[in-house]
């Protein structure tokens, strides 16, 4: 789950990370208010759950406070990478001397988290890491014992020659380190960490994405989800249990189990077809699964033939059929539909299907095949 | 021969008596594996099915009875605590299948479980099967035969397909290990290549991976240094678009997108067959097994 800029930084600076003040606005009104009451120049900020917002022109300096409201009037309601902007964060702007880059990341390759820090913060860091990789410091941490003393000082020393500004670096790490155990985070980062021409220390920029596995021992991150700034679509496949992931194509997808649900699409692609969705419904599946899924791929108005494709493991392919039957009962279906299911119970699966005058295969390829052809030549048909 | 669970394989189940750690239990005690002990806490004392004793404890499951083995089927909070119960009881094999783990968890049981010298396979995996020997996990028994083909997977389901297809085509397997698709897990590919290179049944190995990550190529990388043994692989999300990615720090930890084309590219460069499709298989794995 990704949290907007301004929720990490609330939990940063509950951990005590120096973060210049700043609220959050959905109206041009409001920004102008918030700019009023922080009395100097501010940054009105899009918070939307994407990278490269900068660059798209949602990130604007307003010296006051008539002029955050004629920013946040531009930036509310634009739209970044197919995110439309509710909210902006109206903070304090800062002064900056330099700009440092700090992350922790949950690492596959050394499974621990994994610090980051580089001297050379900003926009730009990935290039940093391809041209410059030895302007990066990367520091795995053992969880038993946590970001050490000595660890959260050589990090500092990393990015100030100066003790000062290195010891409240590493003030810093351990702040944003416990954060990002606490809030059960895959990612959490500060980009950039600025001195200022006073020297003091401070974060600008935070983003965080919380391990959706942490969500149900912390409801109070949980609750931090904002549902308005993710497609409808995917927010009411989530809640009923479905990973849906909306794409360009005609052929709608409904498949148990993510690698099988890829191959399904790449399978569809092979065949000259293009996928509408990805959609896993998982193991253990009920037929009230299948009756959402089936409402989900239908809504795509793009959806021009449907294909199910499962293999029963834990998934009872009796279940699926039962879902099937049910859906299209309450909502026949205006475009074809192609069932491939194999595993657990199939006969007992093909029995009620048949019965309901829905036939089906076995086969993964013969089923792809069909539905691609369906949805393509649907006219000749 | 096979890799990792065989006859002698001496299983207990932690969570026999939830949901799934029941129905898995009976569908692995039909298959002819050992399970041959159960825990659940405050259950110590019953039976499950009438046969398998149920303790308290894992460390009281080992002593009473020498297993070797265990697989979890408990809840997610609580999977970790299980994990390393069962490493500290002395267990040499472990296989969790509990989905939704927290990786920070993970991060913990992960070097654990290392420094008392026990495997771990998962968290969030389908299990393993030696066919005709063991299954340990949830792998359908029946779409599985045996023969001297090693599968390797990151995926459930697709895992399934594959298997299907080459018992379907008289392609018998050694042993099939589904590694799951966590950030962190127990065993890897290169882990499973490496025991599957040393296992004088298996003729070809068969490794299906995804998109994300790095270990698809690290493992291209083992297979052209290290095996003599004939490789076949599959990456699905071939066509799965780019994510909408959220801060800088995953790229520069990996230094690659983790693209199906980086992985295909590494396959072909460590000389291993390439299945486009589940179905390729087939012909690749046939070739291999006749040369």
């Amino acid at each position: 789950m990704n949290i907007h800029e301004y929720q990490a930084k609330e939990i940063l600076r509950a951990a005590g990370v120096p973060i210049p003040p700043g609220e959050i606005a959905t109206t041009p009104d409001q920004a102008e208010a918030i700019a009023r009451r922080i009395g100097k120049a501010v940054v009105v900020k899009a918070q939307v759950h994407v990278g490269g917002r900068g660059k798209a022109g949602g990130v604007k300096l307003a010296k006051s406070p008539e002029e955050a409201r004629e920013k946040a009037q531009a930036i509310l309601g634009m739209s970044i990478k197919g995110l439309t902007v509710q909210k902006v964060l109206v903070a304090e702007a800062a002064d900056i001397a330099s700009e440092a880059y700090v992350g922790i990341i949950m690492d596959r390759a050394s499974k621990r988290p994994v610090f980051m820090v580089s001297a050379a913060g900003g926009i730009d860091i990935e290039e940093v890491a391809a041209t410059t990789p030895e302007k990066i410091l990367k520091l795995p941490i053992d969880p038993r014992y946590g970001l050490l003393p000595f660890q959260a000082m050589r990090l500092g020393f990393f990015l100030y020659d100066d003790l000062a500004k290195a010891r409240a670096a590493a003030r810093i790490m351990g702040q944003l380190y416990r954060a990002f155990v606490d809030s059960g985070c895959s990612l959490a980062e500060i980009n950039p960490l600025v001195v200022t021409p006073a020297g003091e220390v401070v974060a600008i920029d935070a983003k965080m994405a919380i391990d959706d596995n942490e969500l149900d021992r912390r409801s109070s991150i949980a609750v931090l989800r904002d549902e308005s700034a993710e497609a409808p679509s995917e927010v009411q496949a989530r809640n009923a249990g479905l990973t849906f992931i909306k794409l360009d194509g005609n052929v709608g997808c409904c498949v148990n189990g993510a690698g099988l649900a890829m191959a399904t699409m790449d399978l569809v692609k092979y065949y000259g077809g293009e996928p509408a969705n990805f959609l896993d419904i998982g193991g253990s599946s009920n037929p009230e699964k299948v009756v959402n899924a089936l409402r989900i791929i239908t809504a795509d108005t793009n959806v021009k033939a449907i294909l199910f494709n499962i293999f029963g493991g834990i998934t009872r392919t009796d279940d699926v059929a039962n879902g099937i039957v049910t859906a299209t009962k309450t909502n026949p279906l205006q475009v074809p539909i192609v069932i491939r299911l194999t595993g657990t119970n199939e006969e007992l699966a093909m029995k009620i299907l048949t019965e309901n005058g829905f036939s089906a295969s076995s086969d993964m390829d013969e089923a792809v095949q069909r539905a691609v052809a369906l949805a393509t030549g649907g006219k000749a048909a | 021969m096979s890799i990792f669970a065989d006859r002698n394989s001496t299983v207990i189940v932690q969570g026999i008596t939830g949901r799934d750690g029941s129905f898995h239990a009976r569908q692995m005690i039909e298959y002819g594996t050992r399970i041959v002990a159960g825990v659940t806490p405050g259950k110590g004392g019953q039976t499950f099915e009438s046969v398998v004793p149920i303790f308290n404890t894992v460390a009281d499951a080992v002593q009473a009875t020498g297993a070797n083995t265990s697989v979890i089927y408990v809840p997610p909070m609580f999977a970790a605590d299980a994990i390393m119960e069962a490493a500290d009881s002395g267990i040499a094999f472990i296989v969790a299948i509990t989905e939704g783990v927290p990786v920070l968890d993970m991060a913990r049981v992960y070097p654990y479980v290392k420094e008392r010298g026990a495997r771990l396979l998962g968290a969030n995996c389908p299990g393993i099967i030696t066919p005709g020997q063991a299954k340990v996990g949830i792998i359908p028994g029946r779409i599985c035969a045996s023969g001297s083909v090693g599968v390797v997977s990151r995926s459930g389901t697709l895992t399934y397909e594959v298997v299907y297809q080459l018992t379907r085509a008289g392609i018998g397997q050694s042993t099939c290990v589904g590694i799951g698709g966590d950030p962190i897990s127990g065993t890897n590919f290169i882990d499973c290549l490496a025991a599957f290179e040393a296992d004088a049944e298996t003729k070809v190995v068969c490794m299906m991976g995804e998109i994300g990550g790095t270990d698809e190529q690290e493992a291209a990388t083992f297979v052209r240094e290290h095996m003599s043994k004939p490789v076949v692989g599959f990456i699905a999300g071939q066509t799965a678009p780019p994510g909408r990615r959220m801060g800088h720090a995953g790229a520069i930890i990996s230094g690659a997108s983790g693209t199906a084309a980086e992985k295909i590219a590494a396959f072909q460069e460590a000389g291993m067959g390439v299945a486009k499709r589940p179905k390729d298989f087939v012909e690749l794995v046939k070739a291999r097994l006749n040369s």
